[in-house]
């Protein structure tokens, strides 16, 4: 059976940037896929991209987009606004901003139901109400005519995903949908989401920097660093034998994944330098910050290769990188 | 139910903090006409021609004008507790009388003007958001910096030369038909024929401010997250721009409506005296060049007045239009 | 017609901007302490926020005459103050004598290339001098409003307080009264000359600075240069004058052209309603007086206004190039 969402070769173009090269992955249905790596990686472009909602200056310069079978990038306007919203539901990373201050959050859900479904209005608020139900707002009949404000940042969040599920979309992609919420509801809004996937089948594409979502949310994990995939693994795989020397440091620097490690006991471990410092370098993105960088690394880009099952990695020496000890890989 | 508590709250409050400026205002104008010389007894006795140092005492008993200052604004301030603005020696008859009689020809076209200067404003302004940066925003722009720059009086004589000296279709000035009997339809066709130019004039100006303002404020809406969020929910971009962008766009939009009043009411005098408006800015004017204190007094009060009013108006409206405002 | 114009348009985004930076409370000079031990240190500081602003004085310079409306504008207005100051050269006549036959159209007679008014009075004549007083009452009316509306603002939004209280309370006055009829109530009592309405100008023009100054204090006084210039104990006058109002000039500076062009507006309303100096002609006086005549001979309107039009206009340009040059948050999206 066809993926529900096959992305291949994916380049986003800026007039003097490529924020992302030769990305390629695919979702199937009912599946949670976690994109992960840190801010300029490129993970919050490829959503837009998926949507067709990027940024005036920013297009597609190559690749193709398959979804249910269908090539987005041959899509027409009005048929890619009959996908969002109903086939394919996006919630954003700032739950503050990315509800509309003056408009009342039933009447913003209603919103998408009367777009797609031709709902009457009282028919869409009975819904609404519904929806603010499933994503479990105590009091949603009452609650439907707040406004944004009255919500605390949980809440609006779970308005968002009441907006993206509305229309049961078969996809839901979630764009670093509990970084901007505190720790103890980033629990229960990823718990939610599982839910939610799991009543309504729908594919999640989780884009994340935060390593513990991806353990316990995920089935399949897709790194991404300067806008290229640098590896894709199975969480428990990942976790336990990560490959690429950049995977490596991020699970170092995510102190949750570590059960004894606590802030008093030390610093962080931080990847030194940033994302930066990759562009415009010839050769393997990673290797101005790689503590594993060897000459060749600079002549080109490393090809992903197959080290396992269900696994790709792009480095060539993740089986000499894997006999260094983590406190050594990760000193600089 | 909310809705109105946070309307009647920002109410009560705009009103409170009207007090001491309303009465800043008239303490200040009250004195500031005292430095005026001269005073409504000389101008009538002037008129009369044949006036005697007797008779101008007699005048000036009469209206209260030789009682020590601090007792006439005694006086004033005892009268306006009373609702009532004094007596207009030069037009006598009572200011209230004087200026309801006026009053309704500016506040016409006040309104008309505004609302024909945030219509066209808005489109305008729209139009240049949507086209930011490319030739139509480049042209547009031009423009209204040009309808900025221009004074109100002169293309209100501009309009009469063109629409109503070369073409013929428009009357140059007035308010009516004298002598007409009209009624209906055709009654509010004659008086928008003689509303056309004068609210054009006094439009164009403020076209130009909101056409600018509109563009700035929606180019930073547009940008905002609840934009995309919107987008990501399949609605088309005029869906997007008339039920997300517009709304947000026009908060601080009304704000400036709000302290435009006092500013149209000045253009108002200058396009009144083009026109022959029978309104209360060409009875400002002729109350000056009269030095009527009386009538001077009564329609700076009461235009300081229409402005702080105007002002609760607005916050109303922003109540409204903004939910997050009156909630504190 | 309003002196809260355009400026106080462009200002309300910065207000705005301002008004959301106070109600952060700053992180002051605490978290900083140690570095101050050394007292020279609050001087560096100051000097090196003056040559940051003089690189930014030098990149807004260049951003402004790469925009070619502001250069237009310049340009305009150069030409504008050449024809004021070189008037008594070619027309060392005074405009208001008679030199030629009454109503002679534009072009008719070489002698009088924009034509003649009703009493034969040349109309080029007119044009020329009559940008005398519209620039000097422009410049002079916003100069004096500038300097009064800075130092309120200042001690406003410096001190705070009662003082705060009290002056905010009479600029709320000011703008509450309708601007344009004040203007006439103030011309008509002081009686119309070049000096009373210059005065006028600047009285009715004040408040919108002092806001718009006072909204730039509040911002910056609690920012950590000037906490440090008042912990070494400097004087309210130096820390306002040399520590703040140079930081708090560039938003001051685009109004200051727009001011100029209001009170070009209001100074030739109000010589067309009669209330200008009537000793001087000026191009408000000029449409006064061929406004009577707008049926037959209406060039003796157009011209004058269309003099008035170009030099409104010319500033206006070069405000919006200030304001794209000194405003970077807001020159990316035009």
């Amino acid at each position: 059976m066809a993926p529900l969402l096959q992305v291949e070769n994916l380049t986003i173009g800026f007039p003097r940037a490529e924020p992302v090269r030769n990305l390629s992955f695919e979702v199937a249905e009912g599946e949670t896929l976690a994109i992960v790596g840190e801010s300029g990686s490129g993970k919050s472009l490829t959503a837009l991209a998926l949507m067709q909602l990027l940024p005036r200056a920013a297009r597609v310069s190559s690749g193709r987009i398959t979804f249910d079978e269908q090539d987005l990038l041959t899509l027409d306007a009005s048929q890619m606004r009959r996908l969002r919203g109903r086939e394919i539901g996006m919630i954003f990373q700032e739950p503050m901003t990315s509800l509309n201050p003056v408009m009342t959050i039933g009447r913003q859900i209603s919103e998408v139901l009367k777009v797609h479904e031709k709902l009457s209005g009282r028919a869409a608020r009975a819904r609404a109400i519904e929806l603010l139900n499933l994503v479990r707002i105590p009091g949603a009949d009452k609650r439907v005519d707040d406004y944004p404000h009255q919500l605390s940042g949980g809440m609006r969040q779970r308005v968002m995903i009441a907006m993206a599920v509305a229309c049961r979309p078969k996809l839901l992609i979630a764009d670093e949908p509990t970084t901007a919420l505190d720790v103890t509801i980033q629990a229960q809004v990823l718990d939610l989401l599982d839910t939610l996937r799991r009543e309504l089948q729908m594919a999640v594409v989780l884009i994340t920097h935060d390593l513990g979502v991806v353990a316990q949310w995920a089935d399949r994990v897709v790194v991404m660093y300067a806008g290229r995939k640098v590896e894709q693994a199975l969480p428990d795989d990942l976790f336990k034998d990560p490959l690429h020397p950049y995977t490596r440091g991020l699970l170092a620097a995510s102190p949750r994944l570590k059960n004894d490690f606590h802030y008093r006991d030390g610093a962080l471990t931080e990847i030194p330098g940033s994302i930066v410092s990759a562009v415009g370098e010839a050769g393997c993105p990673f290797r101005p910050r790689c503590t594993q960088a060897r000459a060749s690394c600079g002549h080109h880009i490393p090809p992903l290769t197959v080290p396992a099952p269900d696994r790709l990695v792009a480095c060539p020496f993740t089986s000499s990188i894997k006999a260094v000890p983590d406190a050594v890989a990760l000193r600089y | 139910m909310p809705a109105l508590v946070r309307i009647v709250r920002t109410l009560r409050r705009t009103l409170l903090q009207a007090i001491p400026t309303l009465l800043g205002i008239i303490i200040l104008n009250f004195f500031l006409l005292q430095l005026a010389p001269g005073d409504a007894a000389d101008v009538l006795a002037g008129e009369a021609g044949s006036a005697t140092e007797e008779s101008v005492a007699a005048l000036r008993a009469r209206f209260g004008l030789d009682s020590p200052v601090l007792e006439q604004l005694a006086t004033y301030l005892n009268n306006l507790a009373h609702f009532s603005l004094g007596f207009s020696p030069r037009y006598g008859m009572p200011v209230a009388d004087l200026i309801a009689q006026r009053l309704p020809g500016t506040l016409t076209l006040m309104a008309v003007a505004l609302i024909i200067a945030i219509f066209l404003g808005v489109i305008l302004g729209s139009l240049m958001a949507t086209f930011a940066g490319r030739i139509p925003d480049r042209l547009l722009s031009v423009f209204s910096l040009l309808f900025y720059s221009i004074p109100s009086f002169w293309i209100g004589l501009m309009l009469i030369v063109f629409f109503s000296v070369k073409l013929g279709w428009l009357p140059s000035g007035g308010s009516g038909t004298i002598g007409s009997r009209l009624t209906g339809w055709a009654a509010l066709l004659d008086a928008a024929r003689y509303m056309v130019l004068p609210a054009t004039s006094l439009a164009l100006f403020y076209v130009a401010i909101y056409a600018r303002l509109t563009r700035a404020s929606m180019l930073e809406v547009k940008n905002q997250d609840f934009v995309r969020t919107a987008y990501a929910k399949g609605l088309t971009p005029f869906g997007v721009t008339a039920r997300h962008v517009l709304r947000n766009a026009l908060i601080p939009i009304t704000t400036m409506a709000g302290m435009h009043i006092g500013g149209m009411l000045g253009g108002a005098v200058v396009v009144e005296t083009v026109y022959s408006w029978p309104g209360l800015g060409r009875l400002a004017f002729e109350a000056v060049m009269g030095r009527d204190f009386t009538v001077l007094l009564g329609i700076l009060l009461l235009s300081s007045l229409l402005v702080i009013l105007a002002n609760a108006a607005v916050d109303l409206v922003h109540a409204w239009l903004d939910p997050r405002i009156g909630a504190r | 017609m309003s002196t809260t114009g355009v400026g106080a348009l462009r200002n309300i985004s910065s207000a705005y901007a301002s008004a959301t930076e106070s109600e952060q409370p700053t992180a002051v000079v605490a978290t900083e302490g140690p570095a101050w031990s050394n007292v020279k240190a609050p001087d560096a500081r100051s000097q090196q926020s003056a040559t940051i602003a003089i690189t930014n004085g030098r990149r807004a310079l260049k951003v402004f005459f790469a925009n070619p409306n502001a250069l237009f504008g310049t340009g305009f207005l150069c030409l504008v103050i050449a024809v004021a100051l070189l008037a008594p050269v070619f027309f060392p006549d005074d405009p208001l004598s008679m030199v030629g036959r009454p109503f002679l159209w534009p072009g008719q007679d070489p002698a009088f290339p924009l034509g003649t008014d009703s009493l034969g009075r040349d109309v080029l004549a007119g044009i020329l001098h009559g940008s005398r007083i519209s620039l000097f009452v422009g410049l002079t009316a916003t100069a004096l409003g500038l300097t009064f509306g800075v130092l309120v603002g200042a001690a406003s939004g410096y001190f705070g307080g009662w003082v705060d209280d009290i002056l905010m309370r009479l600029v709320e006055i000011f703008q509450t009264l309708p601007s344009f009829v004040l203007l006439v109530v103030l011309v008509a009592i002081a009686q119309p000359s070049a000096t009373t309405v210059t005065l006028a100008i600047a009285v009715i023009s004040w408040p919108t600075v002092a806001r718009l100054t006072r909204a730039e204090f509040r911002a910056i006084r609690e920012k950590d240069f000037v906490m440090a210039a008042r912990s070494l104990g400097f004087g309210h006058g130096r820390i306002i004058f040399r520590e703040i109002l140079p930081n708090a000039l560039p938003p001051i500076i685009v109004t200051s052209s727009v001011m100029v062009a209001t009170a070009i507006l209001m100074e030739s309303a109000l010589s067309f309603m009669g209330l200008g100096d009537p000793n001087v002609v000026s191009w408000g006086s000029m449409i006064g007086t061929g406004r009577e005549l707008v049926r037959t001979a209406w060039y003796l309107t157009a011209l004058p206004g269309l003099a008035i039009v170009f030099t409104v206009l010319a500033l206006n340009l070069i405000g919006d190039g200030l304001n794209d040059a000194l405003n970077p948050r807001f020159s990316g999206d035009r």
